[in-house]
């Protein structure tokens, strides 16, 4: 145990360093530490900054990507709640890529536990393991787990920065540093007098740091509050600046054409007729697909959908069926894994009506508004890539090794992202772009891919299929004997990024699955990999997002079955297990109303899903409108722990919600001849104004440690959906997406 | 041959093809990169401007067919000086990601200004071209029925 505690306190220190006119305080490691992105002059500390204190101002680092989920805002605040400034009155920038911002709670994700059983022993773990993180570079934004991640070294770095700013005022003024106080961004003498931090930063960075001791959350004046986001007024004004709108000094614009044959050669192409088009500079041969750099965006699509290519076959069954055939045959093997296995589900209980389901859910496109898009300059000898992104210190390994130049060449900036949902962790967008402007060095060239390119070259949610059995006796649940079958979009990962085969248990396949806060006696959870080289990955809430559906589409058939009330039964199941999980049903009964009636025309259905560490319960109503179900209410209730933005929780959880609800409706990616079928919104399209929900969130914090935010709200959407449209129909919906079995409102 | 065009008020000769769409003469050679492509194909939004007042998708518009005075994202407000839609969405926190809301902002303006007291339905009505994959829907609905009343009283 002690040695836990003593890695833990090891993986990072709160260090200083001096730079010009000033000062910065950051992390770094004792062990290996990190090189310093901002480049300290010779003999200086080298460490990460959080903060950067000069003449020009207070500067907060958040490197993690902002893609919507506010984190910019509250990694900000969680420094500047120590280092008393006010967020208005700073900057905030993301910084460049670098291992010493590495993710410490995601590679903590990793461990075999269900996360709400979780005890303070296995938390800490899961905090050392996470050095981890620094040794694979993993600087990366998903997981739900930035404010896990970062809740602790802010506030350190924060507290550490305001302690020796007080030191550097206290050894001027010839006062103890007890006697002084700080206050929006200036330490007051026992006088009154203020003393601005910028004047005291380059004192302050000659000043070994001080141990300093967090505030207690009764003092907090930012975290707890709805605080404005700090990018609100640039996305309000049409300023805040995206990948694509990155424009350096002699910008060309190119777009790409890779096979649609996802993973198939290029057997040659014809380019003579875009060599010709207007505006075109140049033709670009990738490989596996081509590219056409031109004066003008629209111009160089024109030109690269003008190229004669002949694609190779895709390495994959080239139509939806044989796809889910091949799905289906997974089950014939033994499970990858079986995380959860109680009591015995082989035999029946004496008098239990047996009941079993199957479910399948089709392959999903993260169709982020922004499509994918990179901007390179080449210059032979270094590369600069600008790009929103979800893990730089990837995309520069990635961009080096397809540049043939060392990682310390290599200089990303990480802009906003136009949506990210897991797209944005993939390093595909950013490779192309190197190759693109490869081939014109010295021109900054911006990539960006069409629509239909971004809609056909996804690493796709992974179709999947769940065998269910069950048991029910006396009203209660006595059996749950779950099968998921899909492909692993972890070890696919691993493979894309690394080149080296990862095996073992995957636990990702089989999370919202077997993790779920129940109480059953007999209850056994197996995940079957599917063998298919389509391209997948991670989208919002990753498997949780099937198995929410498999798991609490189940547990109504299950409630309906028993002759019980759905609300009621899970309520009664997850008392016993798990506090704060009961709490979110408990909530949404209350916020609803629920009675487990409903009038003529209408229906309510309820799910529970916990993901990241938050548990989510979801009503959906839905109402019969002259045949037409329109989605028309939702009550949302989550346990984050700990609500650092209130008002951040709850954009996310309905955001997350509409995510889930826009792919169960309407979400599907077929294939046929190899190609995905879907090229635009009108074949991929999501919820809109008009049919939306009217919702309302409830933000609970009962629950032991933090949860995540940005991906909890999207697992139990589906089922509640599906759950909603049986009571009002009384059809069962077991096959996603609900459109092609329920008249819904698109 | 270039072609003559209005922007935020701001005379521009632009010399490029006359099919190449109004988006793309603001994104890539006006440098107006406030409007965003989303679809290119007058399915999400995202590129929403007005000509002549009128709220248009600037991706199904070629460059030798705008019609008149073009307004964009730019051109309704700026950082320090934002009119009562812009301030709205400021007030309401409704962007997450951010990219679509240019295109929803100007979709609304173009509403405001002809029905300064929109229902539900007409909000409805209204919005439903433009596309947010982050859902901010409920937000974007309360700015702009917080706009049109700051309005009213203005």
């Amino acid at each position: 145990m002690a040695s836990v505690g003593k890695i833990l306190r090891r993986t990072f220190l709160i260090g200083s360093a001096a730079i010009v006119g000033g000062v910065a305080f950051g992390a770094y490691y004792v062990s290996r530490p990190a090189a310093n992105p901002l480049k300290p002059a010779e003999g200086e500390t080298a460490l990460s900054p959080f903060v950067l204190i000069d003449q020009q101002g207070v500067t907060l680092f958040a490197p993690r990507a902002e893609m919507g989920q506010g984190v910019r805002t509250t990694w900000a605040a969680l420094i500047a709640e120590e280092l008393d400034v006010e967020l208005d009155q700073i900057r905030v920038l993301h910084g460049p890529a670098a291992a010493a911002y590495y993710n410490s709670a995601l590679v903590g994700e990793g461990l075999p536990n269900k996360g709400y059983d979780i005890s303070d022993f296995q938390h800490n773990l899961g905090e050392a393991l996470g050095v981890l993180g620094r040794t694979l570079s993993l600087q990366v934004t998903g997981g739900s787990t930035s404010m896990k991640d970062g809740f602790e070294r802010m506030r350190e770095a924060g507290a550490t920065a305001r302690e020796t700013l007080k030191q550097a005022a206290a050894d001027r003024l010839g006062v103890d540093r007890a006697q002084l106080k700080t206050e929006n961004g200036a330490v007051i003498a026992p006088n009154g007098t203020r003393i601005p931090y910028t004047e005291l930063a380059e004192a302050a960075g000659q000043i070994e740091p001080p141990e300093v001791e967090l505030r207690d959350p009764s003092n907090w004046r930012l975290l707890g509050r709805n605080l404005p986001r700090v990018d609100v007024v640039g996305k309000s004004t049409g300023t805040a600046e995206f990948g694509i709108d990155v424009r350096p000094e002699g910008l060309k614009f190119a777009s790409v054409r890779i096979n649609p044959k996802l993973g198939g050669e290029m057997k040659g192409f014809d380019a003579s007729a875009a060599e010709q088009m207007p505006g075109v500079k140049k033709v670009v041969d990738l490989g596996n697909g081509v590219a056409v750099i031109a004066t003008n965006t629209w111009l160089a699509i024109q030109a690269v959908e003008a190229i004669d290519v002949d694609w190779g076959d895709a390495p994959y069954p080239p139509e939806t069926d044989a796809i889910f055939t091949e799905i289906a045959s997974a089950f014939d093997a033994s499970p990858n894994s079986t995380m959860r296995d109680d009591g015995d589900v082989d035999t029946l209980p004496d008098g239990a009506t047996e009941i079993t389901a199957e479910y399948t859910v089709p392959y999903l496109a993260h169709s982020t508004m922004e499509p994918m898009n990179a901007t390179a300059l080449f210059t032979g000898s270094a590369l600069e890539l600008w790009c929103g992104n979800q893990a730089p210190t990837l995309v520069q390994i990635r961009a080096a090794n397809t540049a043939n130049l060392d990682k310390e060449a290599v200089q990303i900036h990480t802009t906003y992202l136009g949506g990210g949902f897991g797209r944005r962790g993939e390093l595909d967008f950013g490779e192309i772009a190197t190759k693109v402007a490869m081939a014109m060095p010295g021109v900054p060239v911006q990539t960006t891919w069409s629509r239909e390119e971004d809609m056909r070259h996804d690493y796709y949610r992974p179709g999947a299929m769940a065998r269910m059995r069950g048991a029910v006796k006396d009203g209660q649940a006595v059996l749950i004997d779950g099968k998921v079958a899909a492909q692993s979009c972890t070890q696919q990962a691993v493979k894309r990024y690394t080149g080296l085969p990862a095996g073992g248990p995957d636990k990702v396949l089989v999370e919202g699955f077997f993790n779920q806060p129940y109480t059953v006696p007999n209850y056994r959870m197996s995940g079957h990999i599917a063998d298919l080289d389509i391209p997948v990955g991670f989208w919002r809430s990753v498997g949780n997002s099937h198995n929410g559906f498999f798991h609490e589409t189940f547990m109504d058939e299950m409630a309906n079955a028993a002759g019980r009330d759905p609300l009621e039964f899970r309520l009664e199941l997850a008392k016993a297990e798990h506090a704060p999980s009961a709490g979110c049903l408990q909530a949404v009964k209350e916020m609803s109303g629920w009675t487990g009636e409903t009038p003529d025309g209408v229906g309510r259905g309820v799910a529970m899903t916990y993901s990241f560490g938050t548990p989510v319960a979801q009503v959906i109503e839905v109402v019969d409108e002259d045949g037409t179900i329109r989605i028309a209410k939702a009550w949302i209730a989550c346990d984050v722990g700990l609500a650092l933005d209130p008002g951040t929780v709850e954009a996310q959880m309905f955001g997350g919600m509409i995510y889930g609800l826009s792919a169960a409706v309407m979400g599907e990616i077929t294939f046929s001849d190899g190609e995905v079928e879907q090229y635009n919104f009108p074949d991929y399209d999501a919820l809109r104004m008009h049919n939306a929900p009217v919702t309302q969130v409830k933000i609970l914090e009962t629950n032991h440690h933090m949860g995540g935010v940005g991906e909890p709200g999207t697992p139990p959407s589906m089922p509640a959906l599906g759950n909603a449209l049986f009571d009002l129909t009384g059809e069962r919906a077991r096959t996603l997406p609900l459109i092609n079995q329920f008249n819904l409102l698109v | 041959m270039a072609t003559a065009l209005k922007i935020n008020g701001k005379q521009h000769q632009v010399d490029l093809p006359d099919d190449v769409p109004l988006l793309w003469v603001l994104r890539d050679e006006v440098g107006l990169t406030g409007t965003k492509f989303g679809c290119g194909v007058a399915a999400c939004g995202a590129c929403t401007v007005h000509i002549d007042g009128e709220a248009v998708r600037s991706c199904q518009v070629a460059l030798s067919d705008v019609w008149g005075d073009v307004i964009t994202i730019e051109g309704i407000g700026t950082p320090d000086s934002m009119p009562a839609i812009q301030q709205a969405w400021v007030d309401h926190q409704v962007a997450q990601c951010g990219y679509c809301q240019s295109g929803q902002i100007m979709q609304a303006a173009a509403l405001l200004a002809e029905n300064p007291a929109p229902s539900d339905t007409d909000i409805d009505d209204a919005m439903q071209g433009n596309l947010c994959r982050c859902g901010t829907y409920p937000r974007i609905r309360a700015a702009i029925h917080d706009a049109a009343s700051k309005l009213k009283e203005a």
